[in-house]
């Protein structure tokens, strides 16, 4: 498995990186055309799956290599027993989910850890936008309102409150913006969130 | 004139096998033979051999015609052949008609040599376990010890996941199309419709109408026009024949009057003047028999847990006789077995048909996946 985009990897492709263990069994959902789990692989050997549902992304995932299994996210994750894998990934796709909740609790069934990460609806640029009257447009949520997939959109502080809710453990929690660590104001200040999180004791 | 990326003109062979098989079901065939076709080369080191496993009604013949003027060339020939998904150029892809077919292999219709009779009634009853051992020892006749695939769709599928219990260090990759890990209530349902229909047709004599001179062609028919219904959508059926009436007009009769009754019609006088009624219930009894689980407590990862190559599974969402449920469950039990596993769930109008089809999405998922193969 060779892939271009290994030199150029997405910052927080890289992050995540960080947050999975050499050989690890790797779920990722929305995996898109494989391009993080082809890096894992080559950097970590690790194994696993990835969860596709559109036909070009399923395959493009094929080409690189990827075990892809064509289903709907929306459904849960039948088919994969309880803590079946060392990590499970869902970046960048919470906001875009219907069923928010139930997905998150499938990803502790079937996962030991995971990792979720999301565009920060707190970052100033979003607010902004608010503020001067529109729903906010920009790299990271490239949508007009009426076409947008997301629907389920929060800010950091919404999201650890979640997790508090839903007695879920945050390990480590990075925020970035433009690739950069965010450590100040991070709700404001940050374009990105990750989480990486396991069910509490 | 040659066509464009065809196998070209092929001739079907056979292998005659002296060494008894006993069956499943205990009866012992002391001989016997299978007829195939091959296309492509079988490389130096044999690494690129493909074998094609027939569905319900399929035989050997999956590329080519046998002639110039043959009017229509194997049945697989959109996915077989130089340049095409199963590229010929790169595979040494085998056909064959399974035991019990009527096209060449032993079967009901085929001479008994103890006899010199039609085997007819007599002919055991034949599985898909059978099956896959009689095609291991074509492979050991044509001196291939392990297959770069193993490609089937349907019953055909069937016979590919089977495959990788039984001689799992036999497959590098499976595909297993359309299929499902054993046949639920209703899909066997209609395959006793189908029997009924011809075991109840007058001129079936129980099997032995060779030695009366009659075919149970009123019975064949109305099986492959069953058949024929629960392989289509009904958006299919819709889109293709609708409300349409063949005259215009109605005529208040049971003449035919809708297109879908002269499709039905057609369909059915076609296949009852070609195939064995004796093979239609062994091949839907093979069907019915299919059930790799229950030797297993029912766990179908259990019964997978020998296997070892790299799968393919591929479903159709307008299926509804081998629906994408039942692939899933194929599916989830490589999982559970962390093998490896493509799945898709390619979207199409064409029901259980569409494995047949050249469906753009689908016939780019078969040759990017080939392509990857080593050989």
């Amino acid at each position: 498995m060779t892939n271009a985009n290994i030199t150029n990897i997405r910052p927080d492709f890289a992050l995540i990186t960080n947050w999975v263990q050499a050989k690890a069994k790797v779920l990722d959902l929305g995996c898109g055309d494989g391009t993080l789990l082809t890096h894992l692989h080559e950097t970590l050997s690790t194994t696993g799956y990835g969860i596709e549902k559109d036909d070009g992304n399923w395959l493009a995932a094929l080409k690189n290599g990827v075990d892809v299994i064509q289903m709907n996210l929306e459904e849960g994750l039948s088919g994969f027993e309880d803590q079946s894998f060392d990590t499970v990934i869902l970046s960048q796709t919470l906001q875009a989910m219907h069923n928010t909740e139930s997905i998150v609790h499938e990803m502790l069934r079937v996962g030991r850890e995971i990792i979720v990460t999301f565009p920060n609806f707190g970052y100033w640029r979003n607010r902004l936008q608010i503020t001067l009257g529109n729903m906010p447009v920009s790299k990271s949520l490239p949508y007009q309102w009426y076409d947008t997939p997301n629907v389920h959109l929060c800010t950091i502080h919404d999201f650890d409150h979640f997790c508090r809710q839903h007695n879920i453990q945050v390990i480590e929690r990075k925020v970035i913006t433009d690739g950069q660590d965010i450590h100040f104001l991070p709700n404001l200040l940050g374009n990105l969130a990750m989480y990486r999180l396991k069910r509490a004791a | 004139m040659s066509e464009s990326n065809s196998v070209g003109i092929v001739k079907a062979q056979v292998a005659h096998f002296t060494q008894p098989l006993t069956l499943k079901s205990g009866a012992v065939l002391p001989q016997y033979h299978l007829a195939y076709e091959t296309y492509g080369e079988l490389n130096a080191a044999k690494t690129n051999a493909v074998l094609i496993c027939h569905a319900l009604s399929g035989n050997h013949h999956v590329a080519g015609r046998y002639s110039p003027e043959d009017k229509y060339p194997g049945w697989w020939d959109n996915l077989v052949g130089p340049g095409k998904p199963l590229d010929t150029n790169k595979f040494f892809v085998i056909g064959l008609n399974n035991l019990g077919g009527c096209h060449g292999s032993s079967g009901p219709s085929s001479v008994n040599p103890l006899t010199d009779r039609p085997y007819s009634a007599t002919f055991p009853v034949v599985t898909v376990e059978d099956w896959v051992e009689s095609q291991a020892r074509l492979l050991d006749y044509l001196g291939i010890d392990q297959l770069a695939a193993v490609i089937g769709g349907s019953l055909g599928g069937m016979q590919a996941l089977h495959w990788n219990i039984v001689y799992p260090e036999r497959v590098r990759h499976a595909f297993v199309i359309a299929s499902a890990p054993n046949l639920t209530a209703q899909n066997m349902a209609f395959n006793e419709v189908a029997r009924q229909a011809i075991i109840t047709d007058p001129e079936f004599f129980d099997g032995d109408y060779y030695n009366h001179g009659t075919v149970p062609r009123r019975g064949l028919r109305i099986a492959r026009m069953l058949g024929h219904i629960t392989y289509l959508s009904d958006d299919a059926m819709g889109e293709k024949f609708g409300r349409k009436l063949r005259h215009g007009d109605v005529k208040y009769s049971f003449d035919v009057e809708f297109e879908m009754e002269s499709y039905l019609r057609y369909q059915g006088d076609k296949f009852a003047g070609e195939f064995d009624a004796n093979t239609y219930l062994r091949m839907t009894r093979a069907l019915d028999y299919f059930d790799p689980a229950l030797d297993y407590d029912g766990n179908l990862s259990k019964a997978l847990s020998r296997a070892k190559a790299k799968f393919v599974v591929i479903s159709f969402t307008t299926d509804w006789r081998f629906s994408p449920a039942r692939s899933r469950e194929i599916v989830q039990a490589l999982l559970d077995n962390a093998l490896p596993v493509k799945y898709a769930e390619v979207t199409s109008a064409h029901g259980h048909d569409a494995f047949l089809m050249p469906d753009a999405h689908y016939h780019a998922i078969m040759r990017a996946y080939l392509e990857q193969i080593k050989v």
